[in-house]
């Protein structure tokens, strides 16, 4: 199961070699640790799962992978590569696309334009050209527009479409959202709780989009939730976090059997 | 139609018109308020940096003359050509977004996360040394800007007009400069909205405006939209040093149509681009018509000195966000 030889899943999806390689991360924030000396792996095509009860730094650990935090320690590799610090919009342009915990949408924007912020990093033509060449820039929009209309069909939300962010629920702003990572056609998805706040429908409706991502598109997933039951489903591999420390790492069974993992979310007598 | 009632309409375009360059000015505010949060007070001095380094290209002249005369000993003034109009904008537009880069690459990037009240500081600061450097630059006299752009009231106007009324009607007034400030205007502002919906740059500017951490998880680097509004910032500069440039001539009081924007702002609110120009209508037609009707007759005229900073303080007591401007809502 940890090797790194590629091997087929049980519902048939193909899993690669390993795509992040996260080596001895830590990361302070003043005196306070928020990761403590955390490696693990993710490989291409898996979903993998980040779980860990409030404060346990796995909302700091996707801000790592995603760099709008800079570990202290450790490295990080990406395809084999070792990454050099990075501002946010460069790692965005490797690739690695994200939501967040707290909705980042763009609300005075329509739900099509903020879901065209996604084909951003796929659009080559220049500023001078934009103004000038006028048809090459059409060309450039018609085809990314193909794009994401595909996307919004995917993801149920053309009644949608030209409705300004702000104006959606809750559930449907962090449909949109998803929607947005997936336009970069992102070799890696990093998903910040996208579950979080939402009813039992909402969730099972999200649950399935993460999972049909996975498999119509073979986009590799990095989730975080705190709540178990949902990511048990969901991923194929599990990391558990708490405190900053990497606590379980393993198949969804090997972590609900780990008594350390049982301990920190039932809570453990102190002696 | 009476000649009275007539005369009224004459102020009101006029307004209309004085109020197109305010909106012009308060245009670069916005501009660079919404994508960043910087208020920036040096706007002003852009606009006359501009139209300083336009009427400095064009007549051929050494910039830092004086400087570089005062450490070689040289005797250099003037390069002996003339730049036509048309290269001379072209290379103003150039100097502009160096500008804009150096701004960003020197001050902004070292200020983020900054506080409001800093940023603004460092506008002020920016402002006052753009104003030594245009000095030194090109020199502290005043020059004419000859862009060969119409100037004089408009005969044709005011023939097709002047059988409206009766006898005490000589048709409208109207000046040939405000006519074509009015044109460039409105291209300039068809010009930036055009940029803005349709273009990936100009999305990537509303994203950035919206919401800056979003808009660098979908890759865009906030440093290059900075450059960016601040590149149209200075040319929305240029446009306005040019058009008040030549009504009144380039001098370092150019700088001061800053604070006339400031009460068009208030009115139209910091971040909406409409309300920019819908503001700085107001106040121009407010003000003319203001000092027709009330201002000259019974208070001895000069009313349009104070009339739009009034108007404005009236505007902050009861309509505080402006008229288009986002609503400030707290929640507790």
């Amino acid at each position: 199961m940890d090797g790194v030889a590629p091997y087929v899943t049980a519902d048939g999806r193909q899993i690669g070699g390993v795509l992040m390689d996260m080596r001895g991360i830590t990361l302070r924030f003043g005196g306070v640790e928020a990761i403590k000396n955390i490696s693990f792996d993710i490989r291409e095509g898996e979903i993998r799962a980040i779980i860990g009860p409030n404060g346990a730094g796995k909302s700091s650990m996707l801000n790592v992978i995603s760099g709008f935090y800079h570990p202290q320690d450790g490295e990080v590799w990406f395809r084999g590569e070792k990454r050099p610090p990075m501002k946010p919009y460069q790692v965005a342009r490797l690739g690695i696309a994200r939501t967040f915990q707290n909705i980042a949408l763009f609300e005075g924007m329509s739900v099509l334009d903020n879901i065209m912020t996604g084909r951003l990093t796929h659009m080559k033509t220049g500023l001078l050209a934009q103004a000038i060449w006028k048809g090459k820039a059409e060309a450039e929009e018609v085809a990314n527009r193909e794009v994401v209309e595909k996307i919004i069909d995917f993801l149920e939300i053309q009644a949608i479409r030209k409705t300004p962010v702000g104006r959606l629920p809750y559930g449907l702003k962090k449909r949109v959202e998803l929607a947005r990572a997936l336009a970069a056609e992102p070799k890696l998805l990093l998903l910040d709780e996208p579950m979080a706040g939402m009813n039992v429908e909402e969730k099972e409706d999200m649950s399935r989009f993460i999972l049909d991502v996975n498999d119509e598109f073979g986009t590799t997933i990095a989730l975080i939730e705190h709540d178990m039951g949902v990511v048990m489903d969901l991923s194929d591999r599990v990391v558990v976090m708490d405190y900053g420390r990497k606590i379980g790492d393993g198949t969804p069974d090997e972590v609900r059997n780990n008594q350390e993992v049982i301990d920190a979310y039932l809570g453990v007598a102190h002696e | 139609m009476s000649a009275d009632f007539l005369y009224g309409i004459e102020v009101v375009i006029n307004g209309l018109m004085a109020g197109v360059l305010y909106a012009l000015v308060a245009l670069g505010f916005v501009l660079i308020f919404k994508a960043s949060g910087i208020f920036n007070f040096a706007q002003g001095v852009m606009a006359l940096f501009a139209a300083l380094t336009l009427v400095g290209i064009m007549e051929g002249q050494v910039p830092f003359a004086h400087l570089i005369n005062a450490v070689f000993g040289t005797n250099i003034h003037h390069f002996g050509w003339q730049v036509p109009a048309i290269l001379a904008i072209f290379m103003t537009v150039l100097v502009m977004i160096a500008f804009a880069w150096a701004v960003q690459h020197f001050v902004f990037r070292h200020l983020v996360g900054q506080e409001p009240i800093i940023l603004f500081m460092a506008t002020i600061g920016l402002a006052y040394f753009l104003e030594g450097v245009g000095d030194l630059m090109w020199g502290s006299s005043i020059r004419t800007l000859a862009l060969g752009l119409p100037q004089g009231g408009s005969l044709w106007v005011e023939e097709m007009t002047s059988g409206l009324g009766g006898d005490d009607f000589y048709g409208f007034f109207i000046d040939k400069l405000d006519m074509v400030a009015t044109l460039v205007a409105l291209v300039l502002v068809a010009g930036l909205v055009a940029f803005a919906q349709y273009t990936k740059q100009g999305r990537a500017m509303r994203a950035v405006a919206d919401d800056h951490q979003a808009a660098l998880s979908v890759g865009i680097s906030l440093s290059y939209i900075w450059v960016l509004v601040w590149s149209l910032a200075g040319i929305v500069a240029l446009v306005a040093g040019i058009m008040w440039g030549a009504k009144s001539g380039v001098q370092f009081s150019l700088s001061l149509i800053a604070l006339k924007a400031l009460p068009v702002l208030m009115l139209g609110g910091f971040t909406s681009i409409p309300g920019a120009i819908v503001g700085g209508m107001i106040i121009g037609v407010g003000e003319k018509l203001f000092e027709y009707t009330i201002g000259a007759p019974y208070l001895g005229g000069a009313t349009e000195n104070w009339f739009a900073y009034m108007l404005a303080l009236v505007f902050l007591v009861f309509r505080p966000q402006g008229l288009f401007g986002e609503r400030i809502i707290e929640r507790v």
